[in-house]
């Protein structure tokens, strides 16, 4: 293949920075302000006046957008190439939900402006959370959340809460999470208060239900699980684990991560959970800019509703409004409603799409799964592991453990190599239940062309590691730069983490 | 595709999904429509908003309206940076990085720290981190805030501490002047204080002066000295750890960032390198390949986190506010610091320019603090004989919006509003405001 990404050697911003220059003109206030304010300056104490300025680099206009311009051309989107994040899930967004919220009728409203000037706005996110609680098959849902994990936090919460009313918070000490799981859910557990208590897969690897049963207790405040699991595969005893953990007074929360491949097919509130939580950039396709902003909603089953954070959005058959008087709330989970503009693409996304349209994502992206793992698993050198034989959901896990063995190539080669063909990565050393995995999740956005190009891109680097394995041990060469040293960028004595530490330390030899 | 696993029907997918779970009906949902239906659908919502470009408002209290130069959406709207994940493969992700690491770099000349991550949430949660990670570092479990902080950041602060057990205690501020009470802070100061968190400006709007005398009190104790920050103020006012500050947090959405109705916004946190280890959330580094061991960056110091430290990581977060940090970074570029600290004298200018004008008016006391403001300043109505919730309600009817009705969150101040002024209030927009005030107050 002829891929090459962009190399621009682009130095630091503050490495162009030359004395004097400015990118940006600011609005002057009038001669009558300035004349009233006098000099502003004056009036600071003299105790909290900067005397140095910021060490900001000094850059003409032109030269910031050439920087940023060229960084970017240095990045791989999914407006790229096929992005298959297993787990993290990455599909292309309609450009259509960009330019929606592209107006200062959004952009330039105040969240604390009077409600009578905010109507269309919370009529949005009033829809909106009614569509996502029918969606998860739940009685109400928060918007608030930042991002999924964030969403994780509030589910964690509103448990702590749920235990709290009823007097056995000191008791109920523990939530349960499948080895499986992703590492939000544990590091939420202790965020929240809660030990984690691991259960682990069975050879199925759904949840081991034998397993489950020896680890509940009346200690047991929830159990934490994403259905369809990490390994693609389907926890078909989700009714039975459910009610484990019902039948010790615990509650169910969904991991909503792989929400996707069950889109109008099942709903986390019909499998026994009471709690669930939405990616919007995973399920409704909303952008994820190199790490953020997302949205995390979270859903409830009625006998929780209460405990969700404020405010909530209400609608009393005239006007929408803000609800903060909720005694057994949670409280506040963060400023303000949450991540509105990502939101309200989520808004214009499910309109485009329809029922009929979700549903049909998780068909499309079920297919696509399937067809790319079953064509890889052809290649030499990849395994299934856990119920090998059956089908997956979304997304597989294949473990690269037989190539390594017998080639030395490693999972983080294969990706590495990957790279190079000009396809994206698959998730890396996730699960942490599968050796060598490669999790990938090639999304229902994807054509049958561009899943057969991720398909030879696989089988091209097994046939390297079989016939040429240096060739994949030192990729990759086609991008920006070479493989780059993780640890040096963590050891004391090379981090540099900053412009000042850099400056401070010199380079990282 | 199909064919080529073995299947007939795509049903035969979902095979595995029992029966007894299979949703049989169909979503609730209308759609789908196209994609003419959904923009004018959608506009005609937004439409019914009335925003801050429509009528001049004077709301800021924890976001607050900036000028967002084009720049700045043409570069964050660049397809490479928007559409792409968190960059777990390195070598094909350099240019966020590269841009998240700038973005850490700024935030550390303006704060004088070592360290900033790559963002979190808002400013409210930066500041639940920063208690909590102050009381890993010092294993102690109290917590100081002041008295006039936003409500809603302390009930954030309050929910993210309480399972660490942690106690959060109110300093006392002078009713005269706003400052912090060093007596009664020495007072509340005790072998168990994990941290000292000041703001500066404060949520009032007024600058806190004794901000060295604090943070020694803080030291003294054993405590960690934290300090929120409103980073536009950076350009003149000092950074925060030239009088001592551990830990900084604050609210990135001023630099380039819209308000959006509250979301997303940008959660500052830097710290000392003393402290990175217990730092939560994502930190880019710089580094070198391989290789060729030409410069690279990744992400650093990752056995902190979720994904590898799992239960025992500093923090949950893991999606962060990334774009919004490339924002910042490159709206702090496009000023550079004559531009931030021209930014800070235009705003102070504006807001000492309506403070003047509103003080002209009979009955209106502006501000009710006797210390500098920045760009926030309360507004009280008391002798008025009108409650701020009517004066409010008339001056819609003017076609103006007041400031935040801060009566319920501390009655003691009472009729009282607190207003903001930005170099985005054209000098018309204040003197409508004063007209209008005056109309409304019948004066």
């Amino acid at each position: 293949m002829s891929f090459r990404q962009a190399r621009w050697n682009e130095p630091l911003i503050f490495e162009r920075s030359k004395p004097g220059k400015i990118g940006f003109t600011l609005p002057e206030p009038t001669k009558e302000e300035k004349e009233v304010a006098g000099n502003v300056v004056d009036s600071i104490p003299k105790s909290l006046l900067r005397e140095k300025p910021p060490e900001l680099p000094e850059v003409s206009e032109v030269e910031v957008v050439r920087h940023y311009t060229r960084l970017s051309q240095q990045n791989y989107g999914v407006d790229l190439g096929i992005y298959p994040l297993g787990s993290c899930t990455m599909k292309y967004t309609p450009k259509i939900t960009d330019v929606v919220v592209n107006t200062h009728k959004l952009r330039d409203l105040h969240p604390y402006q009077d409600e009578e000037l905010t109507q269309g706005i919370l009529q949005i996110l009033y829809e909106l959370s009614n569509y996502f609680a029918e969606i998860l098959g739940m009685d109400k849902v928060s918007l608030q959340p930042s991002a999924g994990a964030h969403g994780e936090y509030v589910g964690v919460m509103i448990m702590r809460a749920y235990h709290a009313l009823n007097g056995e918070l000191d008791k109920r000490t523990e939530i349960i999470v499948p080895d499986s799981a992703h590492g939000t859910n544990p590091a939420n557990t202790t965020m929240a208060g809660f030990k984690t208590v691991v259960v682990p897969s069975a050879e199925d690897g759904t949840v081991d239900l034998k397993a489950l049963k020896t680890v509940v207790s009346e200690h047991t405040a929830g159990l934490m699980l994403t259905n369809p699991n990490t390994l693609g595969v389907f926890e078909n005893n989700i009714l039975e684990i459910a009610e484990v953990i019902h039948g010790v007074g615990g509650l169910v929360y969904y991991d909503g991560a792989n929400l996707n491949a069950i889109l109008g097919k099942a709903r986390p509130g019909d499998m026994g959970f009471d709690i669930a939580h939405i990616n919007t950039h995973k399920t409704f396709s909303t952008p994820h800019g190199g790490g953020g902003p997302g949205a995390g909603p979270v859903g409830v089953k009625k006998e929780l509703e209460k405990f969700l954070p404020v405010p909530t959005i209400e609608f009393d058959g005239k006007r929408y409004y803000l609800d903060y008087n909720r005694p057994y709330s949670i409280g506040k989970i963060r400023g303000f409603y949450g991540n509105i503009a990502v939101l309200v693409r989520a808004y214009a996304y499910i309109l485009l799409m329809g029922a009929e349209g979700l549903e049909r994502v998780a068909e499309l992206s079920v297919l696509n799964a399937n067809y790319v793992i079953r064509k890889v698993l052809k290649a030499r050198g990849y395994t299934l592991p856990y119920k090998s034989e059956n089908l997956r959901k979304h997304e597989g896990v294949i473990s690269a453990k037989q190539m390594m063995d017998e080639t030395g190539v490693r999972a983080l080669n294969v990706s590495k190599m990957l790279l190079d063909l000009g396809v994206h990565a698959p998730t890396n050393y996730f699960p942490l239940i599968v050796p060598e995995a490669l999790m990938i999740e090639p999304t229902e956005t994807e054509s049958k062309e561009t899943l057969d190009e991720l398909i030879n891109a696989f089988i091209k680097v097994s046939e390297e590691a079989y016939s040429n394995p240096k060739v994949v041990l030192e990729a990759p060469v086609n991008t920006t730069v070479d493989m780059v040293d993780d640890v040096k960028a963590s050891h004391p004595k090379t981090m540099r983490l900053s412009w000042r530490m850099l400056k401070k330390y010199g380079e990282a030899k | 595709m199909l064919k080529e696993l073995g299947l007939k029907t795509i049903d035969e997918l979902f095979t595995d999904i029992p029966e007894k779970v299979k949703f049989k009906g169909k979503l609730n949902i209308p759609g789908p429509f196209s994609e003419v239906e959904v923009k004018r659908r959608i506009a005609k919502l937004l439409e019914k908003n009335v925003s801050s470009m429509d009528i001049p408002t004077f709301l800021g209290a924890g976001v607050w309206p900036h000028y967002v130069p084009a720049v700045v959406d043409t570069i964050i709207g660049r397809a490479e940076f928007l559409t792409s994940y968190t960059p777990y493969q390195a070598e094909v992700s350099q240019g966020i990085l590269q841009a998240q690491f700038e973005y850490q770099s700024m935030i550390c000349e303006l704060t004088g720290m070592d360290v900033a991550n790559a963002s979190m949430y808002d400013w409210a949660t930066s500041l639940g981190e920063a208690a909590l990670m102050a009381a890993r570092l010092t294993k102690k479990t109290e917590f100081i805030i002041p008295y006039f902080i936003h409500p809603e950041r302390k009930a954030v602060l309050k929910l993210m501490s309480e399972p660490a057990k942690m106690k959060i205690i109110e300093v006392k501020q002078d009713k005269e002047t706003g400052q912090i009470n060093l007596e009664d802070l020495k007072t509340k100061i005790s072998k168990n204080t994990a941290g000292i968190y000041i703001e500066n400006p404060s949520y009032l709007g007024f600058l806190e002066e004794k901000v060295k005398e604090i943070g020694e009190i803080a030291h003294e104790n054993g405590a960690l000295y934290i300090v929120g920050v409103d980073p536009t103020s950076l350009g003149l006012l000092k950074a925060p750890a030239d009088y001592g500050a551990d830990i900084v947090v604050g609210e990135g959405q001023p630099l380039g960032n819209s308000m959006n109705y509250g979301g997303p916004l940008l959660g500052i946190f830097a710290c000392k390198e003393e402290f990175v280890r217990q730092m939560p959330g994502r930190i880019i580094g710089l580094t070198t390949t391989k290789k060729q061991n030409q410069r690279a960056f990744c992400m650093a110091l990752q056995t902190r986190e979720q994904y590898i430290r799992r239960e025992k990581a500093t923090s949950s977060i893991c999606t962060n506010e990334a774009l919004c940090a490339v924002a910042a970074a490159v709206y702090l570029s496009l000023l550079g610091p004559r531009g931030l600290k021209r930014l800070g004298e235009i705003i102070m200018t504006k807001a000492i320019y309506a403070m003047k004008k509103l003080k002209e008016i009979p009955g209106v006391k502006v501000p009710l603090f006797k210390a500098s403001h920045f760009k926030e300043f309360t507004v009280n109505f008391d002798e008025t004989g009108k409650t701020v919730l009517e004066v409010h309600k008339k001056l819609l009817k003017e076609g103006v919006h007041g400031g935040k009705i801060i009566k319920n969150e501390f009655p003691e101040l009472g009729e009282t509003a607190l207003y903001c002024v930005t170099e985005v209030h054209l000098k018309e927009d204040v003197d409508k405001l004063v007209n209008s005030l005056k109309k409304v107050l019948e004066v």
